[in-house]
């Protein structure tokens, strides 16, 4: 199903010139659970390029989770080191690693993990406020980045007031307002359906090409191949490095939706086609 | 981020959890108030109590028939009462300085036109006035020969008079007690509740009337004055001894003092009856807190692993969470005070009332104590983990 270019580099699959924001080094995670070790992750290589978007793919149980929230800076590797913009971070007090994700990294889960019963505008604010912004300026931000993923009329909305695919959008303004050099996403459509889906990717390409670079979580190949390269894990270990040739638009996808619901004949097989592998 | 954020963050979080947020100031609000509430109902009935026998005047001993030590005090073991012959075997053998009075306290009904209420006859003889420090507002007290010769005079107390005769002079007045027509010749001004009952809702009349009216011998107690304090512990003595021949052990002697030491000590246990049932409440309201707090661990530490994911650092967290655990306290505690205190002042109509710092302080204290502390220390150890085991946190 996807198409797979195993001639890409092993460990770098940066065009000459890209710097390399993120990068993993022999990173392994292993838990202790009643005397069972699990290896999460067995010592993986990865650089990230500037103004990328990757996606991490692999069935479940693989890594992936665990992988995103070690270079993400949520969770400590058992060994190995995570650098960020050439910075090595392994050995950073949390205090400090509170402030490079901060500054430099934003978040979109599955779960969109929004703070209940406060505004979208509120949620949107939350790093800013933590970065030490004054709040006029904040207020001001937080409003733009909302307005860029078409939630503008939507700035005094309770989390519950919004639907899923919204409260995602919600996520992902907040995980840009601080103008990140990377923004980590989750299964980000995981708990979505395909149209919300669409539009969440659509958003995120959208900020690709405004030069963020973003790192995909999935296991859905048609996901993934939303993104420029994927990095496929398999049972903690990196087993392919592939760059997408013919990568999904999302956009063109929102027309093609678009235009069948005018149609009024949704052909079921062309739709499920679309969205689904 | 500077103090003025973190208080509008915490602000806004107790905002976004109004539920939560009420109820803990509830546990606050309960605990403070029924500790204020109860321990100013014990201290003001305690004051109120000394300080009415304290006003009976000074210097008295009190005797009652019944061996109170022995239990028997005033009740149905009492096998020998008083009668007027004790008072008179007394006044002559104590001499005439010191006052003897002889007391009978008796249920009654009144009757006035057609307005009738229920009250309580008190009867002494004419010392009466001067060992119990009554002031007239109009009218006088019974004579001598008054009670020489039974006569059907009463005096009134203040709340008598409002409710059967309002704002006329009562003076000169007829009366029904119990069937009988009597005239009113005085009344006396307001004094508060005694040991004996509301004072300002008695009768007063000649002793000896009292008999007659009740058709009886008997006295309930004799009260002797001493003129000179420092003679009180011998004259108890001398009444011992007098009493002694006829009564054997079966009477009860007591300085005012030694009634007074019985009394305080006795509303002490009640007060801290009061104060303890309270020390309930206020650990009840504690328990509330807590299981709030920690009810709200799970949901909290989610929230915690937003805000570090998103940068908050340790002290971010930490800040957060005192200040709201500090505006709840402090907002609850100013309510369950406001609560305690105008529930003290409302009370004040049927119940003496008396609001004690101490107890104030404490009830704040405790329950401020027990809500910072769940509410800081599951946050405390949230801030402390990795951002992501908050964020899985269940
Ligand atoms: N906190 C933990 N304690 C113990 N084991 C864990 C923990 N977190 C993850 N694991 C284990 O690590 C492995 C990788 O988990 P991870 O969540 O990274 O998988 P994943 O690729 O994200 O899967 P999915 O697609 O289902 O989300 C799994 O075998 C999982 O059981
Ligand atoms: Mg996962």
């Amino acid at each position: 199903m996807v198409e797979r270019f195993g001639e890409a580099a092993k460990s770098t699959s940066c065009p000459e010139e890209a710097r390399v924001v993120l990068e993993a080094r022999g990173v392994t995670k292993r838990y202790d659970l009643e005397g069972i070790t699990v290896h999460a992750l067995c010592g993986v290589d990865l650089e990230v390029c500037e103004a990328q978007m990757l996606a991490v793919m692999g069935p479940s149980g693989s890594g992936k989770s665990t992988l995103m929230h070690i270079i993400g800076l949520l969770d400590h590797p058992t060994d190995g080191n995570v650098v960020v913009e050439g910075e090595d971070v392994s050995r950073m007090a949390p205090n400090d690693l509170a402030a490079v994700r901060n500054k430099r990294i934003g978040f979109v889960f599955q779960s969109f993990n929004l703070l209940p019963r406060t505004t979208a505008l509120s949620n949107v604010e939350l790093p800013l406020i933590y970065a030490g912004i004054p709040m006029l300026k904040r207020t001001k931000l937080a409003r733009e980045s909302l307005e860029r993923v078409g939630l503008g009329d939507r700035l005094g909305h309770f989390s519950s007031q919004l639907s899923g695919g919204q409260q995602q959008r919600v996520a992902i303004a907040r995980a840009l307002v601080t103008k990140p050099s990377i923004v980590l996403a989750d299964e980000p459509t995981g708990n979505l359906d395909s149209r919300s889906g669409i539009e969440v990717m659509s958003v995120l390409q959208e900020f690709n090409r405004q030069g963020v670079t973003i790192v995909v979580v999935t296991h859905d190949a048609v996901v993934a191949r939303h993104a420029e390269r994927i990095v496929h894990l398999k049972d903690g270990c990196v087993v392919h490095d592939e760059l997408v040739k013919d990568r999904t638009i999302a956009e063109d996808k929102m027309r093609e939706l678009e235009a069948e619901e005018a149609s009024g004949f949704p052909e079921s097989q062309d739709a499920s086609g679309a969205t689904r592998a | 981020m500077n103090l003025v954020e973190s208080i509008r963050i915490a602000i806004r979080a107790l905002n976004a959890n109004k539920v939560r947020s009420a109820l803990t100031m509830l546990g606050v609000i309960i605990g403070v108030a029924a500790v204020i509430l109860l321990v100013a109902i014990g201290t003001g009935v305690q004051e109120e109590v000394t300080g009415s026998i304290e006003g009976l005047g000074s210097n008295l001993i009190f005797a009652f028939p019944g061996n109170v030590e022995e239990g028997g005090g005033g009740g149905f073991s009492v096998t020998k009462q008083f009668t007027l012959e004790d008072v008179t075997l007394l006044e002559r053998r104590l001499g005439t300085s010191d006052e003897v009075v002889p007391i009978i306290q008796s249920p009654a009904t009144l009757k006035v036109g057609s307005r009738e209420l229920r009250t309580t006859i008190a009867a002494a003889n004419e010392h009466a006035d001067e060992v119990f420090t009554s002031t007239y507002l109009g009218g006088r007290g019974y004579r001598r020969s008054e009670v020489a010769a039974s006569a059907r005079v009463i005096v009134i107390g203040s709340k008598v008079k409002d409710k059967l005769f309002s704002n006329t002079d009562p003076v000169g007045k007829k009366l029904d007690v119990n069937g009988q027509q009597f005239t009113v010749i005085g009344h006396i001004a307001a004094q508060g509740g005694s040991l004996t009952g509301d004072q300002d809702n008695q009768v007063y009349m000649p002793v000896t009337t009292a008999q007659r009216l009740l058709g009886t011998k008997d006295i309930g107690a004799i009260v002797v004055r001493a003129e000179d304090p420092r003679s009180v512990d011998m004259l108890r003595l001398r009444m011992q001894q007098i009493l002694r021949p006829k009564f054997g052990d079966e009477f009860s002697v007591f300085t005012q003092e030694e009634t007074l030491g019985i009394l305080t000590q006795l509303l002490g246990t009640l007060t801290f009856m009061l104060a303890g049932i309270a020390g309930i409440s206020l650990l009840v309201g504690g328990i509330g807190i807590m299981n709030i707090m920690l009810v709200s661990v799970s949901e909290r530490t989610r929230e915690i692993g937003i805000r570090k994911a998103v940068g908050a650092k340790t002290y971010d967290i930490m800040s957060q969470f005192v200040i709201e655990a500090v505006v709840l306290s402090i907002a609850g505690g100013a309510v369950g005070i406001a609560l305690g205190w105008g529930g003290s002042a409302a009370l004040r109509q049927w119940v003496p009332t008396e609001v004690t710092w101490w107890a104030v302080a404490l009830a704040f204290f405790f329950s401020a104590a027990v809500g910072i502390f769940f509410g800081v220390y599951p946050a405390y150890r949230a801030s402390r983990l990795d951002p992501i085991d908050a964020l899985r946190y269940e």
